[in-house]
């Protein structure tokens, strides 16, 4: 490595124009942290990054990084990461999208990207609100929420992005929360070291159309007791007083209280293991919600799997080996043809 | 028995069947067979959308249309010298398309009650006195019970024994038109060796069968010759406009020094190119079915940022959902070729039936001020060229590019000679020639144009020292988004002209015939051959004063264009639509009076017709 990177270094000379208060500057610094950290650890050159985008007001992120950048249409952002890291592999492609850019408008790219396993890092940014187009509810607003296209309340109810992600064998899904920016930073860095299509939920406010998105969790007055931050081999526990802890109970999970209630002890409380092949509890841990549970943060299933783009690519190769067309003129001379004299 | 053989210049064959009848296979070895003979030769596969369409119906019939010559042929062939009817409903639905004198082959056993109804006939009807046929030369004969005949020692079951109803008619067809079978004998060999050996004794006995059966039956008036043509020396192959447009992007992508990344979606009658293109992964072809259209062109335009040659493959409807896509491309500046093998419209119209309907969608249909370049090739084999010239364009000019194919051009195969790429042009992309930007500060600055084609710098993600941002936002030279009202005036107007530009770089519209007179035939993209026809055919009967023009690039319009037409009294545009080309014409050439040729029934043109509109404007 002939340079070591700093945060100003991913840093563009474009003013960052995003609402003061808004939940995307703290996304945007963790990235711009996170990223000389990867640099380092991966050996990657500042050229090999490119951060892509589709239409948001989270998706003005592109121009905020002084990497290549691609800021797409509406939806779209997956579908152009995804042809950037199929026609260079030695790119690494990093994405930003909101829950409709990704969810409504490009939810087919996006849960398509998840079942190839396509190694692109997608940072989905959920504030549950349309925001650039000035508060319209989104496919992850809570049912009943009272928006603009909504005045008497939604009918209809939200996606969960982690269960949409690991319903498409998704093989890397994260939760972070803007508030939480050396959380962020980790599962950044988890999201880069991981070879496949990472999807890295980021819980944010937006300080005009839907104040306190998060408040419920978020506020540092309730979060160690509304939230648990999840690390791979390290005990689920969680609480102001980091004694609750999630067992296992008949089909499901139980939060309890260690030394409390029923005698459970430290031993009782269940070990993460974010690299387990079974989706099964990486899906209830990441559709716990409160109040009966806390919402889970962190890597929730980082597990190895072939990746699309090396498919593409070791296909081609073998391919290539055996093949005796080596040429436009060895093919269009193959095949069935005549001379005329 | 001695034969009658007969000398002809060419003849037309019409195979019709239940699409499950093997008519394609039939025609198209016929075709091959003809075209290794020597034969110069144009083909026409006409087939239903449904993939098993009712049997015995007149919707389910599938039809291949082969013209062979010894002489340059330019068409499929208005009518048919010989038409081959599996069914009722496939004599019903070509019977039409039959000459005066031409020969009917019918298969008796498929003339049952049932397949009668069907067809819409009553069973005690004449079909051929129905269809007013009756005096064409009539070779009734039981092809189901003497194929099962001949097979009935060769332990394929009843069902396989029946599939090979299609090589008896071949072998008739052989012997009629003097083609030698050893052709078909190798073409078996090589099918089936490795999976089905034992159906290849069987289909070449079948074959001989029908071939002897023919001249043992003395039904028939004389066999034909058709010489072999005369065409230049050199190695030939046959080659259809899907397989030749995905050929001709592979030869692009070589001789750019790119890899080739084609991002597509399933779509007829476009996805052969795709089919194509997967094949030839040893050549470092990159093919992705995507899940969508707009995935297909989205992850081209990704592709192309990261420095392939981006491709995407579709169809009219496919062309729809691009549209905000190509916009991007516009507006990012990006090099990519839409191939849009253009199909009856509109929405899902008539998929499998051809058309020139997609005109103003490729030169208007986005939002906005987007121009974008179209080349539209005018011969299956001209694919080949119009994908390079495609490729050539987008690249070097950074701008997406639209081929507007036609399924008449993709599905139809020719006999091609085979190119060298020694003979093709290098294409050379506009890389950054330095290894620092030369700006003040080192900063690239990526919409910086070339003073003279308004081109800027491609330079992929992953080159070092310039990075850079672009979008589909309005930005400056600088790539800094921008909302400046002047601005926007600039760049909207720097991306006309460049487009406008490429007009020096593309051929001279050429005349054939006078390069003036009475009338100017004018066409563009697959009607070429039917008007080339049509201005030969009148040559012939000694019409004076009536020229061929015929454009294959359709944006930028060729720099002599104005030229070339205000040498002609009258201008007669003919296009398989209601006129999209002629309006373009009128925008942009409004001194000139232009007639009209046009037709929409998902058909090519016959020459007839060609010949018809011209002696009635005269």
């Amino acid at each position: 490595m002939e340079k070591h990177y700093t945060q100003s270094d991913f840093k563009s000379d474009q003013q960052v124009r995003w609402c003061p208060g808004c939940g995307d500057h703290a996304v945007l610094a963790a990235l711009q942290r996170a990223l000389p950290d990867v640099a380092g650890l991966l050996d990657y050159e500042k050229e090999r990054y490119v951060v892509v985008s589709g239409i948001g007001c989270s998706s003005r992120l592109p121009y905020y990084m002084d990497t290549y950048g691609f800021h797409g249409i509406h939806g779209r952002a997956t579908a152009i990461s995804t042809g950037i890291k199929v026609a260079n592999p030695w790119l690494t492609v990093w994405q930003a999208c909101g829950d409709g850019d990704a969810l409504a408008i490009g939810g087919n790219h996006f849960i398509h990207a998840i079942r190839r396993n396509i190694d692109i890092n997608i940072i989905l940014f959920n504030n549950r609100i349309y925001g650039l187009t000035k508060g319209q509810y989104s496919p992850t607003s809570k049912f009943g929420a009272i928006t603009k296209t909504s005045p008497y309340g939604t009918v209809e109810k939200p996606f969960e992005p982690g269960s949409l992600v690991l319903g498409a064998k998704g093989t890397f899904f994260a939760r972070g929360i803007d508030v939480m920016l050396q959380l962020n930073e980790e599962i950044m860095t988890a999201a880069a070291a991981h070879d496949g299509c990472s999807v890295m939920e980021m819980l944010t406010n937006c300080v005009i159309f839907n104040d306190g998105a998060h408040k419920d969790i978020a506020d540092p007055a309730v979060r160690e007791d509304k939230t648990i931050v999840l690390r791979h081999g390290e005990k689920m526990i969680f609480g102001k007083n980091r004694d609750k802890g999630l067992v296992l109970h008949g089909m499901g999970l139980r939060v309890v209280t260690i030394g409390g209630e029923g005698g459970f002890t430290i031993d009782d409380v269940l070990t993460h293991d974010a690299h387990r092949d079974d989706r099964g509890l990486h899906m209830m841990l990441a559709n716990m919600k409160g109040p009966e549970f806390p919402v889970a943060l962190g890597v929730i299933r980082d597990v190895q799997d072939p990746t699309y783009d090396d498919g593409v690519r070791d296909q081609i190769a073998d391919i290539k080996k055996t093949a005796r067309i080596k040429c436009m003129d060895d093919l269009l001379q193959s095949g069935s043809t005549w001379e005329v004299r | 028995m001695e034969f009658k053989v007969t000398d002809v210049k060419d003849v037309v064959i019409r195979f019709a069947g239940d699409s499950g009848d093997g008519m394609q296979l039939t025609g198209t070895l016929f075709a091959d067979m003809s075209a290794f003979y020597g034969n110069s030769l144009s083909t026409f596969p006409d087939y239903p959308a449904e993939i098993r369409a009712p049997k015995g119906t007149v919707s389910g019939v599938s039809g291949f249309q082969v013209h062979i010559g010894s002489q340059d042929v330019n068409t499929p062939g208005d009518m048919c010298d010989l038409l081959v009817a599996m069914n009722p409903a496939a004599l019903k639905a070509n019977a039409k398309w039959v000459k005066a004198g031409g020969m009917v082959i019918v298969d008796e056993d498929a003339f049952d009650d049932r397949n009668m109804e069907l067809a819409g006939f009553k069973t005690d009807e004449n079909p051929f006195e129905v269809l007013h046929i009756e005096d064409r030369v009539l070779i009734v004969s039981p092809i189901t019970t003497l194929t099962k005949e001949s097979l009935k020692d060769s332990g394929l079951d009843n069902k396989s024994i029946l599939k090979c109803k299609n090589m008896f008619t071949l072998g008739m067809a052989c012997f009629i038109y003097d083609r030698p079978v050893d052709y078909i004998y190798g073409y078996l060999e090589k099918k089936f060796s490795k999976k089905h050996p034992e159906v290849i004794a069987p289909n070449k006995k079948v074959l001989d069968d029908g071939y002897n059966y023919a001249s043992n039956i003395h039904a028939i008036p004389s066999t034909y010759h058709i010489a072999p043509a005369k065409p230049e020396k050199g190695l030939y192959r046959n080659i259809s406009g899907n397989q030749a447009t995905a050929w001709g992007l592979m030869a692009a992508a070589e001789k750019a020094g790119l890899e080739l990344f084609c991002g597509s979606y399933p779509i007829t009658p476009a996805t052969a190119i795709l089919e194509e293109l997967a094949i030839h992964k040893y050549l470092g072809v990159k093919t992705m079915q995507a899940e969508d259209e707009i995935a297909g062109i989205c992850t081209a335009i990704g592709a192309a940022y990261a420095g392939d040659l981006a491709v995407t493959t579709t169809s009219g409807p496919g062309l729809s959902l691009k549209s905000e896509a190509l916009g991007l491309a516009v507006m990012t500046e990006l090099p990519l070729v839409v191939v849009d093998v253009q199909r009856a419209g509109p929405s899902t119209g008539i998929p499998t039936k051809t058309e020139q309907t997609d005109l103003f969608q490729a030169m208007y249909g986005r939002n906005g001020e987007c121009p974008v370049p179209i080349v539209a090739p005018h011969s299956p084999s001209n694919c080949f060229d119009a994908a390079f010239a495609a490729a050539k364009v987008a690249v070097e000019h950074m701008t997406p590019v639209i081929m507007l194919s036609e399924g008449f051009l993709g599905n139809g195969c020719e006999p091609w000679k085979i190119p060298q790429m020694k003979d093709y042009p290098t294409i050379t992309p506009p890389f950054p020639k330095t290894e620092v930007p030369e700006t003040e500060g080192g900063k690239f600055h990526p919409f910086d144009r070339d003073p003279e084609t308004l081109v800027r710098t491609w330079a992929p993600a992953g080159t070092k020292n310039y990075e850079h941002r672009v979008g589909g936002l309005e930005k400056n030279h600088y790539g800094s988004i921008s909302s400046d009202p002047v601005n926007h005036q600039t760049m909207v107007d720097e991306r006309r002209k460049k487009v406008d530009l490429i007009s020096n770089f593309i051929p001279e519209l050429k005349v054939n015939g006078e390069d003036s007179g009475e009338l100017l035939i004018v066409g563009w993209g697959g009607t070429f051959g039917h008007l080339l026809s049509a201005f030969d055919t009148l040559k012939e009967e000694g019409v004076k004063g009536v020229s061929l023009a015929h454009f294959d690039w359709i944006n930028p319009l060729p720099s002599n264009t104005a030229k070339v037409l205000g040498a002609f009294r009258k201008i007669l545009v003919c296009e398989l639509n209601s006129g999209q080309f002629v309006n373009l014409l009128r925008a942009k050439l409004p001194q000139f009076q232009y007639l009209q040729c046009n037709k929409v029934e998902g058909q090519p043109f016959l020459v007839s017709e060609i010949v018809n509109a011209v002696k009635k404007n005269l």
